[in-house]
């Protein structure tokens, strides 16, 4: 453990949170965003991936009033404010849906899949959902 | 019959059995995340436009709207609400549900 470590009197490790899977057909979205909030707290780096139908989970205007659900979505814009900045989406899974950054609903970099491997590699933690 | 798709054609292949196996005059009500097929400009859009002539399709409008799809359903896919959806599988005799 470096002095610096010791100063904040815990290891700083690089976790990656995988999402893979649309909202709303599954639990998986909104569960995988309570352990990213949940995760902020112990002052990690996170990091946040949406690739596949995990792209679906950031599409602008969800309105879930018909299917009597919760619509957890505005939730992703208050990642800011639990220091959690870097999100990044896959290009290609944004492509094969039609979908472009535009379509969004929070500042994201979108990173193509050989990037978005490398990032993995770089990880000490990859949580998948 | 009526076929009912609720698993997005990006993730499993059910939708892709289901159009494989509709016949004529059929229809297919894509619901919960089998609502991304409908879905504009896609990888699976072709398919859909090429199996309209066959097959009616039908999208539950809850489920597009909760997805954040209102407006970006292709043209020729008809949304309807849960009332429509029991009217659909009282118009048809059979129910066929791709899981």
């Amino acid at each position: 453990m470096s002095d610096e470590e010791m100063m904040e009197g815990g290891v700083q490790k690089k976790f990656c949170y995988v999402n893979r899977t649309a909202p709303y057909g599954t639990v998986y979205a909104l569960e995988a965003l309570e352990v990213v909030l949940i995760g902020a707290a112990f002052e990690q780096d996170v990091s946040v991936v949406f690739m596949d139908d995990g792209v679906f989970q950031l599409a602008k205007g969800q309105d879930t009033a018909g299917i009597g659900m919760k619509n957890f979505s505005p939730t992703y814009r208050a990642l800011e404010m639990y220091d959690v900045e870097k999100l990044y989406v896959s290009k290609e899974s944004l492509e094969e849906r039609g979908l472009s950054e535009d379509d969004l609903l929070v500042d994201v970099e979108v990173k193509t899949a050989a990037e978005i491997r490398d990032l993995m590699e770089e990880q000490d933690v990859l949580l998948t959902f | 019959m009526l076929h009912t798709v609720n698993k997005s054609p990006f993730q499993k292949n059910t939708f892709e059995s289901c159009i494989k196996h509709a016949a004529k005059g059929s229809a297919v009500l894509l619901i919960e995340d089998g609502v991304y097929a409908a879905l504009k400009g896609t990888s699976v859009s072709a398919e859909v436009q090429q199996a309209m002539g066959d097959i009616t399709f039908y999208a539950l409008e809850p489920d597009v709207n909760a997805r954040g799809l209102k407006g970006k359903v292709m043209d020729g896919v008809n949304l309807v609400d849960y009332a429509g959806f029991v009217d659909l599988t009282v118009k048809f005799d059979r129910v066929q549900s791709w899981l």
